[in-house]
């Protein structure tokens, strides 16, 4: 297993001018993106639209056709909105990168198992989906190896990631807000896009 | 057998698309619209993005026109009720200024609607606070070009009814 933000890490380590789209665990703002970016104005977080950050991923993608696309996404999220891998890989986009952070729960309700955890083989959906190619990774140190590759791939990617739960029981009014919310993001991105 | 007079033909919607610069078209059929759909392909200025279910054409428009796109949505009313939380959240929300043509499946235009889709359409738009414009005919296809207007000044979606099934 991978802990979450150790794969974040490496991600934004990786990201040069690519747009990190980031849902659910992966845009934690204790260990998700919110917690280790190192280029907070190219950050597309989403929340507050079910399962949507592939498809915002996908816009963007087709919008910046030059520019890598990396969509942090979560399986509880892909899970609602599934038909997302076939949107996607009809649209083909060369420069989308979807990695799918698969820790088999809903975290931040406080860790009920997802539909499936456990049998559903999301490499298989993938590619039965017809993304361009498929990789899955379930050790940091394998990840860490493979990612070069990964990104040399010609889009659409679907990397499966097999994530340590973290578990979020805080209630949600007493947790802590990033600074970068949703709307932030919409309004200064466009700016950050065609000035980079 | 009945015939229906053919009163709005798809060439006076795409003309109005181009004519404002829209680039992506995204959509999912239905029986209002389903006659562009050759025109619609044939088209080289609209990039056609079709979608499994319609709550993905708000976030996809998101991305779209966060990227520095123009799209227009198309889905048929139906479609409205299952996009809910995409259009609260990746629309009223973060203030995207998004035309949505919308088919209004069911609009009888006499008062007696049996079709729940129609009857509970503009109640919805009503309570998110969503303007509307009505098309029927091909001389109505300049609305699209006022709500486009009202998106960009108000930052909010802005649908468009699609109030009769499109001629060949």
């Amino acid at each position: 297993m991978i802990g979450n933000t150790d794969a974040v890490r490496l991600l934004d380590s990786k990201r040069e001018d690519s747009v990190l789209v980031a849902t659910m665990n992966a845009n934690n703002v204790g260990f998700g993106l919110p917690s280790i970016t190192t280029k907070e104005p190219l950050d597309f977080p989403i929340s507050g639209a079910m399962g949507k950050a592939s498809s915002v991923g996908l816009g963007l993608a087709l919008a910046q056709p030059n520019r890598k696309i990396m969509v942090l996404d979560g399986d509880g999220s892909l899970l609602m909105n599934l038909g997302t891998l076939v949107t996607l890989s009809n649209k083909a986009p060369k420069n989308m990168y979807h990695f799918l952070f698969d820790n088999g729960v809903y975290a931040v309700t406080g860790g009920q198992p997802v539909p499936g955890a456990g049998k559903v083989d999301w490499e298989d959906m993938a590619k039965g989906a017809g993304y361009a190619a498929v990789f899955s990774f379930d050790n940091l140190e394998d990840l860490t190896t493979g990612i070069d590759q990964v990104l040399a791939t010609q889009g659409p990617v679907f990397i499966h990631l097999a994530i340590t739960p973290e578990v979020e029981n805080t209630p949600v009014a007493f947790r802590p807000r990033a600074s970068r919310s949703v709307q932030t993001a919409f309004r200064e991105l466009p700016v950050a896009l065609s000035s980079d | 057998m009945t015939t229906q007079e053919t009163v709005l033909h798809p060439a006076a919607i795409i003309e109005e698309l181009k004519k404002n610069e829209f680039t992506h078209v995204v959509w999912l059929p239905d029986s209002e619209t389903n006659f562009m759909y050759q025109l619609l392909t044939n088209e080289p200025s609209l990039d056609l993005v079709p979608v499994c279910r319609e709550g993905e054409t708000m976030a996809i428009a998101a991305g779209l026109w966060v990227g520095g796109k123009k799209p227009v949505v198309l889905i048929q009313n139906t479609g409205i009720f299952e996009s809910g939380d995409s259009i609260r959240g990746l629309g009223l929300d973060v203030n995207q200024p998004l035309v949505m043509l919308v088919g209004y499946r069911g609009w009888s235009r006499h008062g007696i609607t049996p079709d729940s889709a129609a009857r509970f359409i503009e109640h919805i738009l009503h309570a998110w606070g969503i303007s509307y414009y009505l098309i029927e005919t091909d001389d109505d296809a300049g609305r699209i070009t006022s709500a486009l207007e009202e998106a960009e000044r108000t930052s909010k979606p802005v649908a468009v009814l699609v109030g009769t099934e499109f001629g060949a």
